[in-house]
């Protein structure tokens, strides 16, 4: 991609300060992850039992749990499970939704039969999948990131099979089929270098989903080991003191909801990009 | 006439719509046989719907034909498989109507100019690719380095240049063009024609060039085919077909024209009727509905393209 | 009926606007249809839309000139507020039909829906009123086609059907944005016929924008041509066509097909047509004309009165009397 089409990128968020602030922020947690050992101001694993619960002061800004623990420095060691959970979920539906989208667009019998399969998945409510999937596999961190990918990988299908059925139509692809080019020249050259940007955007929307979902895992017990520092373990461990040290509850569930949110204006700002609607609004090819 | 280098026998094709629950089928080609000599150009002519663009993506194998056949250089375009195909597709090549659309906006111009060479592995070398592209850009009156550009710095005219550029690399014997200059500005249009014109000079193209304008396809043409609903009515000389058309559909079509001199103008309301609906064919003579000239027969006999006195144009009408 | 002065339409900021019609003026009489001619980008449609009070928003504006319909200036007025008004009514027709027709509706509920708003009748003297503007638009069996449903009509009865929608509210100017560019020639001859028609009958002005020489030639009694957002030539149709004084009008005319049947290379103008804002200084089609002059880069063409009603916006027009 040349500078014009990296300035094209940056329009909408500089036309919208608020998605500007989401990008911030998600940079913060990418920052956080990455180098957790430098910012955490304590072990997140050290055991302090003389301050047991201790409310948000100057020596811990997040406060401390049941064990002592400093809970500003789990958030910021979670940030890298958020990401991994992230990362992965976005990955398996990408590697699963790319190849079944597309070969089932190109070839209308197999797409018949696949798509009709990915229907049956799409019924079931993603939670419900998730769950049904970490009780035949097992709880693990590996294990969640494809109980939950394998619910999003299903809009993510519909999503590339769609874009790739109209792109089959595009003249410039009938034009490379009169000179003779094979569908794996049709795939490589034509369908996806046209399918990375709204992939992007939906990329950031899986993204944000995913947060939720492995949330949800870990709070239920179903998601990563207990001792693994993770937004959803910490609400999980932390809900019985829910009267006693509600900050225990706020903090990680801030991040999870700061999270999802920035994520999900990042993913406005990209689509509205892609919308031929609003393209010339941004000042961008029309 | 010299043996024709490309030739289509009795063409047809149909394709099968969905109406309100029903599958019906569509006849866009019923028997259609064309042939064109090395070096000349064939004009179809016809409205929208007349199946002239069917016959071009059949020649290059977009659409399968239902029936019929087409020879390149005495083969069987239909039935090539391995060398021989891959020398079809070669040889035969298109041109698209929109310049917009017809142009990967994720690709630079290079790499869709040297498409089809990449994928039939003609070029030696990335050195050889690139003067091979840089040449055939000059020849279609591009600077070399557009190769480097993309499709939304150009204009629609540069656009259709590099579309050309797309159909000569390397060397086609029969250009197959669909509507090449409907799509641009009346003084872009000429330029372009221009260019196929000098084209098929220099590099002694053969053209199949379809248009809905009669007076591009006066311009560009040798001979002139005039298509309506699917069937040829009428096959001449270009002059044949715009100064003394036989058929009554070509003479409607001719007089629909509108002559750029206020001095013949029309003077009201004229109510000429339209065309069938594609699905629910009339038994006989497709025009029988709309023709002057119409008799019992034409309502019951499709008539077959013969010669007619005193030039020996082949028209299809029972009442020439 | 009506009359532009110095409309000039922008975009882009107050302080920095870019000229996408400039300066434009031209007068319609009762009866009259006057073709608004040019190429892609020139300027015609965005003039039709600022006339017919029709610029999107945001976008567009109208900077600067004057609008006036049936001696009552509108220029700023939508197209309701100019029927409450009793300035009385532009209507107009676009390029395709279809998009402008509502899918899931009869052709006589839509017809008879426009009826309602324009002579506050409903029910069945509505629909008697839409078979009656069918019957004008020469729908054959009308009462039939009034439970049509858009899609069951050809591209050329669809347009039609625009036509009698849009002359429900009794206008007294019909804009026509290249109504029968997407028909085929048959159908578009009939409709240009029809268009000439209803002109004569119900004594309507049209304004015809379009960018076919040839169907000016058929339809118009008045020509402008434009290029780059203003009216470089204006003349009678007659005159234009016998003696075009402006070097583009010559070239655009030249490259017609039609006109050169059987010769070997066509006759053309080089270049393009310029971006809105790219040429600051001089005539527009400077870059582009065969006979410019060194004056016409610096200085701004005069338009140069050269016969009655025939102006050109040129400082070297083309000599009269020479034939094409």
């Amino acid at each position: 991609m040349n500078r014009d089409g990296i300035a094209l990128w940056l329009t909408p968020f500089v036309a919208r300060p608020i998605a500007l602030i989401g990008l911030c922020v998600l940079l913060a947690m990418v920052i956080a992850a990455a180098f957790a050992p430098w910012l955490a101001p304590y072990n997140p694993y050290a055991i302090d039992p003389i301050s047991r619960l201790m409310p948000p002061d100057a020596v811990h800004w997040f406060g401390t749990d049941q064990f002592g623990r400093d809970t500003l420095s789990r958030a910021i060691y979670s940030a890298r499970m958020a990401l991994l959970i992230g990362a992965g979920v976005v990955f398996f539906a990408l590697i699963t939704g790319i190849p079944i989208g597309v070969l089932s667009a190109l070839f209308p019998r197999l797409g018949h039969v696949l798509m009709r399969m990915v229907d049956v998945l799409m019924a079931f409510p993603s939670l419900l999948l998730a769950l049904g999937l970490i009780v035949i596999l097992g709880p693990s961190v590996a294990n969640s990131i494809i109980a939950i990918g394998a619910g999003y990988m299903t809009t993510t299908t519909r999503i590339i099979y769609g874009l790739a059925l109209r792109l089959r139509a595009e003249t410039y692809v009938e034009a490379s089929r009169s000179m003779g080019s094979g569908t794996w020249w049709l795939v490589i050259k034509h369908i996806l270098p046209n399918l990375i940007s709204p992939l992007l955007v939906q990329a950031s929307f899986v993204f944000a989903f995913a947060q939720l979902g492995a949330a949800s895992l870990d709070f239920l017990g179903l998601g990563a080991p207990p001792d693994i520092p993770s937004w959803g373990n910490m609400l999980a461990e932390s809900r019985t003191f829910i009267t006693r040290a509600p900050w225990l509850l706020f903090f990680p569930g801030m991040m999870i909801v700061l999270t999802a949110f920035s994520l999900n204006l990042v993913g406005d700002a990209l689509r509205d990009r892609l919308d031929p609607r609003f393209r010339n609004a941004f000042g961008g090819e029309g | 006439m010299s043996e024709p280098i490309l030739q289509v026998s009795d063409l047809k094709t149909s394709f099968s719509v969905k109406r309100s629950g029903r599958k019906y089928s569509l006849k866009a080609v019923d028997g259609v046989s064309l042939s064109l000599s090395a070096g000349e150009v064939l004009g179809i002519v016809g409205e929208s719907g007349c199946g002239k663009t069917t016959v071009g993506r059949s020649i290059v194998r977009l659409v399968q034909p239902d029936g019929g056949a087409i020879r390149f250089k005495g083969a069987d375009v239909l039935a090539a498989s391995g060398s021989a195909l891959r020398d079809m597709r070669l040889n035969l090549r298109m041109v698209f109507q929109d310049p917009y659309a017809s142009l990967n906006p994720r690709r630079s111009i290079g790499d869709s100019v040297a498409e089809a060479g990449d994928i039939n592995k003609v070029f030696k070398n990335r050195a050889d690719r690139a003067t091979r592209i840089a040449e055939t850009l000059t020849a279609v009156g591009l600077e070399p380095s557009f190769a480097a550009r993309y499709p939304h710095e150009l204009s629609g005219g540069q656009r259709q240049r590099a579309g050309i550029a797309r159909a000569i690399l390397p060397a086609p014997a029969v250009i197959i063009a669909d509507e090449p200059v409907s799509a641009l500005d009346v003084s872009v249009q000429a330029q372009v024609l221009n260019l196929m014109m000098d084209l098929r000079e220099r590099l002694g193209l053969s053209m199949l060039f379809i248009s809905h304008d009669i007076g591009v396809i006066g311009q560009i043409s040798d001979r002139v085919a005039v298509m309506y609903m699917g069937r040829v009515v009428e096959l001449s000389d270009a002059r044949g077909i715009v100064d003394r058309s036989a058929h009554p559909y070509t003479r409607a079509l001719m007089a629909a024209v509108p002559k750029p001199d206020p001095s013949q103008r029309i003077a009201g309301a004229i109510e000429t009727g339209e065309p069938p609906s594609q699905l629910n064919r009339p038994v006989g003579c497709a025009y029988a509905a709309r023709c002057p000239l119409v008799s019992d027969r034409c309502r019951v006999e499709v008539p077959e393209l013969r010669p007619i006195a005193p030039d020996n144009r082949l028209a299809a009408c029972h009442n020439l | 009926m009506l009359s532009v002065r110095d409309l000039t339409v922008s975009i882009g900021s107050d302080a920095a606007p870019v000229d996408i019609v400039s300066g434009v003026s031209f007068d319609i009489g009762k009866g009259e249809i006057l073709g608004l001619v040019g190429e892609s980008g020139c300027g015609k449609s965005m003039t039709s839309l600022a006339v017919m009070g029709l610029l999107p928003q945001p976008g567009p504006r109208i900077r600067d000139g004057r609008i006036d319909l049936v001696g009552a200036d509108v220029t700023t007025l939508q197209p309701w507020q100019r029927v409450e008004a009793g300035h009385g009514c532009i209507a107009m027709i676009f390029q395709e039909p279809m998009t402008s027709l509502n899918p899931v509706r009869r052709i006589g509920d839509q017809i008879a829906e426009a009826v309602r708003v324009h002579d506050g009748i409903s029910g069945a003297p509505a629909w008697a009123r839409a078979q009656e503007l069918l019957e004008l638009v020469r729908i054959p069996d009308a009462a039939l086609q009034l439970s049509a449903y858009p899609h069951q009509l050809s591209g050329g009865q669809r347009q039609r059907i625009m036509i009698a929608i849009a002359l429900a509210c009794r206008p007294q100017v019909l804009i026509a944005d290249e109504p029968t560019t997407a028909l085929d020639v048959t159908i578009q001859i009939q409709i240009l016929g029809l268009l000439r028609d209803l002109c004569n009958r119900l004594d309507m002005s049209i304004l015809f924008i379009t960018h076919d020489m040839g169907v000016i030639a058929q339809l118009a009694d008045r020509v402008a041509v434009m290029y780059g957002g203003r009216i470089v030539e204006t003349a009678d149709v007659g005159a234009l066509f016998r003696e075009p004084r402006h070097h583009y009008t010559r070239g655009l005319m030249d490259c017609m097909p039609a006109r050169n049947l059987g010769a070997r290379r066509l006759p053309t103008i080089s270049g393009q047509a310029p971006r809105p804002g790219a040429i600051r200084t001089g005539c527009v089609f400077a870059p582009r004309c065969a006979a410019v002059q060194d004056l016409c880069l610096v200085n701004t063409p005069p338009r140069l009165v050269l016969g009655k009603g025939h102006e050109a916006l040129c400082a070297f027009p083309l000599q009269a009397g020479r034939a094409l």
